[in-house]
């Protein structure tokens, strides 16, 4: 017996299950990081004295990378309504250009991280750092999550638009929701951690 | 997908019973496993209550087949004990209660309550299932990491924990594991209830059980991650160097740590709690929900206000996560924040009081029927109330500054995790073993296990209530045997000991009853005890994909003794007579 409402929606919910699954992981993946979030500030009040960001980061790299993964949620939205369009190609490009994105973001990341290595800078040295390191880290693995669920979607993942169109956009669609969810995150963490 | 229904007879071994995506093979997997963790959780604790009773003295046989790091000539070492301890705590609750509860009762009965073919994302089920016996296995195999498994107790505080030996790492990483697990779980309960129910099954028409797995599942969902964030940065704190929860000027042994310091053993409390706190009612809802299954169908009523019931269980879930610093009263927090916490868990154990006062009342008029399932159900009912009403005073300052650490502590919480949760549990096993296997268990055997358990449950705890208020502190390897104020307490330990033991005894009728029962128990029908909620109109044991026919749902689900009916009950699906 097949599952109802993998693909199309259930009509009193008006939603089918993908979505209602990615929803709540992002609930989760919020408290995650709100956890992290709590405990950064529980820490820097309960500290005598706290760096500025300038004092260790590197802001205008940050910038750059904060336009990056902006400019990523826009290609993924794109992507996605290219394939409402039924426009296999076009959407090839937009996701093209997002997994790019992602791939730009880790490379000037790992650049600020092995200057930070290079000065000495280190998770030990102080609780800054620390939760830097932390919270920087975990953002960053899930930006490696979410590009190779993209790169899954442009690459084998094609071939379900032959057989299923709808699943494959229900698809993309979840996959966009998690990508923007991390560049939210992000959007949290660079003022936090850099300017304030 | 339908023609891999018509092949599902040829699938390999492996497919079939090691990786299925079949929400009942899943469910009975899980509930092997944590059966399996439940008694070795048990055993820890058997041995335990030997250093308790007879301490210092050597445990015979046993004893020596520990080894010299463990017990040297067969007595136990201090770190053994909190070895013990802090792996019984964390195995009972999250490797025993939680998935025999959610993942066991939860993935083989909410499927069917609903009639449902089976979960949302199955495959997404069976990586819980994967996950969770992997994590399992860490923490059991980290007994034999160097210096032992974790010993900071359960609740793993730093800045001990911080400083421990390789066995908090692997306790850290055991439960990452475990916080995926219960992650795919939670978002499959939530997504299966929301959008597979049957025709006709309204949210007011689901069976309260559903509802305790939906709520259980939303605590799961939320309150696990902030702890996952808490094994982060403490597995930073071990492994990068930081010092997130290690304070300024720490010296270890005479010597100091050689950690920048500055910050914060509180900020662990409190990410461990926000989830703790939603975790205990993890472990007490799904058992809420089989008891009443059990109640309704075993007095032969209606249960008694049951849209309060499921009010309750809502507000409930949602103030769970607002009053988890009252287990924090002794940090020195400021009486402002003391009196928030304290009003809302005064608030919180309201919609207990409504469940159970239902339930009790359900029992009002009742035809009762006596069988085993319904005696573990009745049991639970006043076990659950002693360790609520403990509780109460553990909610208010005054009274929980010297409460606090105490047996009187664990006495309470085991009043609601043992003869509570265990024996809502054991309902369940009694009642929807006919369903899952076709076959009835013996109810000779069934009252052989009951009255014991219940009689030695009670031998345990309760003593341990009279303890805790003369001043026990709890995890004392020794049970305070050098404190003045413990000598008048302290001869009962012998006697809890040999409760325990007894109660170890009293569980032999039922591990012979179960294995027994799968191959020889009387053949039942679909519905054996003539219930009226849709699990029990799929075939026993249901077939892939469960029903038949999708059934529709044209009633409440417990319309039991209606008035001028030719039977005393109205299953869910059978149409109203025109
Ligand atoms: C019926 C069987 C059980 C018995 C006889 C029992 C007995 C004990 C004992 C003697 C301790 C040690 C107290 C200390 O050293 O201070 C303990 C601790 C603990 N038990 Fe149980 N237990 C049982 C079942 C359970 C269950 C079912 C759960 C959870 C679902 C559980 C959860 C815990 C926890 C979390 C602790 C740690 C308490 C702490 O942090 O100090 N136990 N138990
Ligand atoms: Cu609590």
């Amino acid at each position: 017996m097949e599952i109802p409402y993998t693909v199309e929606t259930r009509p009193d919910t008006g939603l089918n299950n993908v979505k209602i699954g990615i929803w709540l992981f992002l609930a989760s993946e919020v408290m995650l990081f709100g956890s992290l979030f709590a405990s950064y500030i529980l820490l820097r009040i309960g500290s005598p004295a706290w760096p500025a960001g300038e004092d260790y980061l590197d802001i205008p790299l940050a910038a750059v990378n904060t336009a990056v993964l902006i400019i990523s949620s826009v290609t993924m939205v794109m992507g996605w309504a290219s394939l409402m369009r039924k426009k296999l190609n076009t959407y090839r490009l937009y996701m093209g250009a997002t997994i790019l994105c992602g791939l730009i973001f880790m490379v000037i990341k790992y650049f600020e991280y092995s200057d930070k290595f290079h000065h000495g800078y280190y998770p030990s040295t102080n609780t800054f750092l620390a939760i830097y390191f932390t919270m920087t880290g975990l953002h960053a693995a899930h930006v490696l999550g979410g590009s190779a669920v993209n790169a899954y979607l442009l690459g084998p993942g094609t071939k379900l638009w032959k057989k299923n169109p709808q699943m494959f956009i229900n698809r993309v669609e979840s996959a966009g929701l998690f990508w923007h969810l991390v560049d939210l995150i992000w959007i949290f963490l660079f003022p936090v951690l850099y300017l304030l | 997908m339908a023609e891999q229904h018509e092949h599902h007879e040829e699938l390999s071994f492996l497919r079939k019973y090691v990786f299925s995506t079949d929400h009942k093979v899943i469910g009975i997997q899980y509930a092997i496993t944590a059966l399996i963790f439940l008694f070795f959780g048990f055993c820890l604790m058997l041995l335990m209550r030997w250093q308790l009773a007879y301490p210092e003295q050597a445990l015979p046989i046993i004893g020596s087949l520990l080894g010299e790091t463990r017990m040297p000539g067969g007595v136990m070492l201090p770190d053994f004990y909190n070895q013990l301890g802090a792996m019984h705590g964390t195995i009972m609750v999250f490797m025993g209660v939680v998935p025999l509860a959610v993942g066991a009762f939860g993935n083989f009965v909410v499927p069917l309550q609903i009639g449902a073919p089976d979960m949302a994302f199955p495959r997404l089920n069976m990586a819980s299932y994967h996950f969770f016996w992997a994590g399992g296995l860490v923490m059991v195999l980290s007994f034999f990491a160097p210096g032992g498994a974790a010993s900071s107790g359960w609740t793993s505080y730093p800045p001990l924990a911080d400083i421990a030996t390789t066995g908090q790492t692997w306790w850290l990483i055991g439960m990452v594991l475990l916080i995926t697990s219960s992650l795919f779980g939670a978002i499959n309960f939530i997504t299966t209830i929301i959008q597979l129910r049957a025709p006709g099954l309204t949210f007011f028409r689901l069976p309260f059980f559903v509802w305790s797995q939906f709520v259980t599942a939303f605590l799961l969902l939320l309150a696990f991650p902030p702890l996952e964030g808490a094994g982060i940065l403490q597995l930073m704190d071990r492994l990068a160097g930081t010092s997130f929860f290690l304070p300024s000027g720490l010296v270890i042994s005479g010597q100091p740590l050689a950690a920048t310091g500055g910050g914060s053993p509180i900020l662990w409390q409190h990410l461990f709690w926000f989830l703790a706190h939603p975790e205990v009612y993890v472990l007490i809802l799904p058992a809420m929900g089989i008891v009443a299954e059990v109640v309704a169908n075993n007095t032969r009523k209606p249960l008694w206000g049951y849209r309060s019931m499921v009010y309750a269980v809502l507000f409930l879930g949602f103030c769970s996560f607002v009053v988890w610093a009252h287990h924090m009263y002794i940090t020195g927090m400021g009486t402002v924040v003391a009196a928030f916490f304290q009003a809302t868990t005064m608030i919180i154990s309201i919609p207990s009081v409504v469940i159970l006062t239902a339930l009790l009342l359900s029992l009002w008029g009742g035809s009762i029927r006596f069988n085993t399932p319904m005696l573990f159900a009745l049991a639970f009912l006043p076990m659950f109330g002693i360790g609520g009403l403990t509780g109460l005073p553990l909610g208010l300052t005054t009274t929980d500054i010297p409460l606090h650490d105490t047996y009187y502590v664990i006495g309470h919480f085991h009043y609601v995790v043992a003869p509570g949760t265990i024996f809502g549990l054991f309902a369940g096993i009694y009642y929807w073993f006919p369903k899952v296997t076709g076959r009835r268990m013996s109810e000779f055997l069934g009252k052989l296990h009951f009255w014991p358990s219940f009689i030695f449950m009670n031998g345990i705890f309760f003593p341990m209530l009279i303890q805790g208020m003369a001043g026990v502190s709890r995890r004392l390897y020794d049970g305070g045997t050098i404190y003045a104020h413990a000598q008048d307490v302290l001869p009962l330990n012998a006697m809890m000991s040999w409760s325990a033991w007894l109660l170890a005894l009293a569980q032999i009728p039922f591990i012979i009853n179960f294995f027994v029962s799968i191959r020889k128990g009387k053949e039942v029908s679909d519905n054996p005890w003539q219930a009226t909620t849709l699990e029990w109109a799929a075939p026993s044991p249901p077939p892939h994909g469960n029903f038949e026919t999708l059934p529709t749902v044209y009633r409440g689900p417990y319309e039991y003794s209606i008035p001028d009916q030719d039977t005393d009950y109205l299953p869910q699906h059978q149409p109203a007579e025109a």
